[in-house]
């Protein structure tokens, strides 16, 4: 393929935004249906970023920085929440190895 | 002296704090000099303040000392206010006074008891109460004493509360009162409701100048009535009255006899233009209670056997006359006859105190006798106390009776007239039976030691004498000691209240003489002259009534039916010309205490179950139904709570898909 085929195809804002919504899905479909908490972690994380590809996008699309800054905030939370669920995470997983989400339900009504 | 009038309850409130404080380390007698000293302290005031009213004008007489805000709330406004005029310094001065004398007897009355500080305590805080109440210029302050001398009076009724009998009796007296704490409460807040003040004077002015209009001035004078007659033992309200003499005698005649139940017909007095303001037919009521309860409770005297019992009922009966005196626009007379009975009912309740002192706690009539001799002064006194209260003149119970029955006949007519002469008679008949069966007649009491003695006389006197002379100088500790029965005067300390008192009750009439002609005129009415601004109905009233006209000639018959009451009484008992009557049912009170025990025993009881039941069932139902039911439902929904993170997870996302959806499709926003 050649760079003009590429070029050919130019991305509209529109495929970034289906992206994200696929990779959203994908992060909350694996939430939902993956046990292990780290996986959960991960997919999380992947439905984080799918937000902020959209923002992006978004923000491209219109010349509005908002969007950019927006990113920015969403990227220092979620540093904030690995720090705080990843430990959290690990000292389960240390003192109950191979523990999933289901056994961590201690809080059933 | 009007300024600190605040130390009339003052001096009893320290002697209170003192002795709660330190009565163990005082002990005994110490704390009964303290407490005597203080209630002295407030005569003195007192008698300070009479002297103040005294050099006053006439409508100057009414001093309000403001102490303090005590319940400031938005339009209701209380102080600690106490109130000086001519009826609140009446009843302080012979408050205080008669209740020095009964502390003075007690110190002799409660030797070597263990509890004889705790005793003090109690007496001075009645004095602080009673002080309070008569003293109090608004109806709370009155309330206040008004439940002070209530608790008092229960603690003391079951003093010796170790016997079932004695703190049952206090429960009884406490009891019954809260019937008419209710009315004096309900009384209050109607009073406040109608003028926005529960202050005697505003409430008097409202009644006089027609502020308080007919229906309302009737609600508060029957509430207040109400609570009058449960304070002062009235029908149906008496039984609480009897059962009070529980208590050591100190205290029957202090507060049993001489204060505590006149509170109700002082409060009446106090409140008289509110009478004045409400439908006729409440005076006629309360004139007709008086008239009843006077007659039932002296018919039940007539056979009663304890000797604390026939003055018990003999109170009940005197406080009929007050409140007929009450009911017949004769508030002054109601006022005087309070004064004189306070002097010779004290004086006959501790000289019963001291022949119960002497005959070693025997209270049974029929085991005394003779005791002339051996208990000259204690038998001296009651004999001027009988006089008095029988009627004859010129002793004070004459005066007072006599006024009382010549306002009913005027104003009530002849049927109450007539009631109250009936009582006159029954009065004199049965106080006669007391003084005989106790004084005179034949020795009944230590038949066995009799016994002895008549198996060898000699000896057994001259043991008898020295028993006596070793009971004069300690005369408790030789209490059940000895072998034989010897009754003995009372010590000094007793005897001295017993003299002052039967001299007040021989002259106590001095106070207010009627309008006899051979009365100076300067004489006549002292006391209804010094009354005269709280009180200003008087004998005005009546001059003009043919009962007036004849007063001499009623004055005879009353003195006619007092004699014949005694003459009858002397036939019966001490000449034994006849048997005496003394039916069972009078013994028992008319079967009136029997008549509640069954009614509340069976339909009350079953009243009660009922209550009971519709309590457990209905109202705790209700409240513990809705509780089950939230807590079952609770327990279905809290199933949703899986602690699964994924299914929480799930919901999440469903609520977003939902609420996507709602703002796509209900709002339109794309």
């Amino acid at each position: 393929m050649s760079a003009a085929m590429l070029g050919a195809v130019t991305p509209t804002t529109t495929y970034y935004l289906i992206l994200s919504a696929l990779l959203f899905g994908i992060g909350a479909a694996g939430l939902m249906v993956r046990r292990n908490p780290l996986i959960m972690f991960m997919c999380i994380e992947l439905m984080l970023n799918a937000v902020n590809l959209s923002f992006v996008a978004l923000a491209v699309r219109f010349g509005n920085i908002d969007g950019q800054t927006a990113v920015f905030f969403v990227l220092v939370v979620a540093a904030a929440e690995v720090v705080v669920g990843l430990g959290l995470i690990i000292s389960v997983l240390k003192r109950r190895p191979g523990a999933t989400a289901d056994d961590l339900a201690e809080l059933r009504g | 002296m009007l300024d600190v009038i605040w130390l009339i309850p003052a001096f009893p409130l320290v002697g209170f704090l003192l002795i709660l404080l330190f009565g163990r380390r005082l002990g005994e007698p110490r704390s009964g000099y303290l407490a005597s000293a203080m209630v002295l302290a407030s005569f003195v005031v007192s008698v300070g303040a009479y002297f103040d009213l005294v050099s006053m004008n006439e409508e100057e007489r009414s001093h309000v000392e403001t102490l303090f805000s005590w319940v400031p709330v938005d339009s209701l406004q209380i102080d600690m206010a106490f109130l000086a005029d001519p009826l609140s310094i009446t009843m302080c001065l012979f408050v205080t006074g008669i209740g020095f004398l009964i502390h003075l007897f007690a110190i002799g009355y409660m030797h070597g008891d263990p509890k004889f500080s705790k005793f003090f305590l109690y007496l001075n805080l009645f004095v602080l109460s009673m002080t309070l109440l008569v003293l109090g210029e608004n109806l709370l302050v009155t309330f206040l004493g008004w439940e002070g001398v209530g608790t008092c009076s229960y603690l003391l009724i079951s003093f010796w509360h170790t016997k079932d009998a004695n703190a049952s009796a206090g429960k009884k007296a406490f009891v019954t009162n809260r019937i008419g704490d209710w009315g004096f409460m309900l009384a209050m807040f109607l009073g406040f409701q109608a003028i926005g003040s529960v202050s005697y004077l505003d409430l008097n002015l409202a009644a006089e100048s027609g502020a308080i209009g007919e229906s309302t001035a009737t609600g508060i004078a029957m509430l207040l009535f109400v609570g009058a007659v449960g304070k002062s033992a009235q029908l149906p309200l008496y039984v609480w009255l009897p059962d009070a003499m529980a208590g050591p005698t100190p205290v029957s005649a202090l507060i049993h006899a001489a204060t505590m139940v006149t509170a109700g017909v002082f409060l009446m007095t106090r409140m008289n233009p509110m009478l004045f303001a409400s439908a006729p037919e409440v005076s006629v009521i309360i004139a007709w209670v008086g008239a009843i309860t006077a007659l039932f409770a002296a018919t039940i005297a007539v056979a009663q056997t304890d000797i604390k019992k026939v003055l018990a009922f003999s109170t009940v009966s005197q406080l009929g006359y007050m409140f007929l005196a009450v009911g017949s626009g004769a508030f002054v007379a109601a006022i005087f006859h309070m004064v004189t009975h306070a002097f010779f009912k004290a004086l006959m309740f501790l000289g019963s105190g001291s022949v119960i002192h002497g005959m070693h706690e025997e209270q049974d009539m029929r085991k005394m006798g003779a005791l002339r001799k051996v208990m000259p002064v204690t038998a001296g006194t009651f004999i001027i106390g009988w006089l008095a209260i029988a009627g004859v003149p010129p002793f004070a119970g004459f005066w007072s009776k006599d006024e009382i029955l010549l306002f009913t006949l005027a104003e009530r007519g002849p049927v109450l007239y007539a009631i109250g002469l009936i009582t006159a008679v029954l009065t004199a008949f049965y106080m006669t039976r007391q003084v005989i069966m106790v004084f005179f007649g034949e020795a009944r009491w230590g038949s066995h030691a009799n016994e002895a003695e008549a198996a060898q006389l000699d000896p057994a006197d001259a043991d008898a004498d020295a028993d006596d002379a070793s009971a004069d100088a300690t005369p408790v500790e030789t209490h059940g000691a000895h072998g034989e029965f010897k009754p003995h005067e009372s010590p000094p300390i007793m005897l001295f209240p017993l003299v002052v008192l039967a001299g007040l009750a021989m002259v106590g009439g001095i106070i207010q003489l009627p309008s006899f002609g051979f009365i100076p005129s300067g004489w006549r009415h002292r006391l209804e002259d010094w009354l005269h601004p709280v009180v200003r109905v008087g004998e005005a009233e009546i001059t003009d009534t043919s009962a007036y006209d004849a007063k001499g000639l009623l004055a005879l018959l009353a003195i006619a039916c007092a004699l014949a009451g005694i003459a009858a009484a002397v036939a019966i008992y001490a000449k034994k010309m006849a048997e005496p009557i003394e039916p069972e049912i009078l013994a028992d009170g008319w079967g009136y205490d029997r008549a509640i025990s069954a009614f509340m025993g069976g339909p009350g009881r079953k009243a009660f179950d009922a209550i009971a039941w519709f309590d457990k069932t209905i109202i705790d139902g209700a409240v513990n139904g809705a509780a089950t039911t939230i807590s079952k439902s609770a327990g279905v929904i809290r199933r949703g709570q899986t602690g699964n993170v994924r299914n929480y997870a799930g919901i999440v996302g469903a609520g977003v898909v939902l609420l996507l959806a709602w703002f796509v499709i209900g709002r339109g926003v794309v």
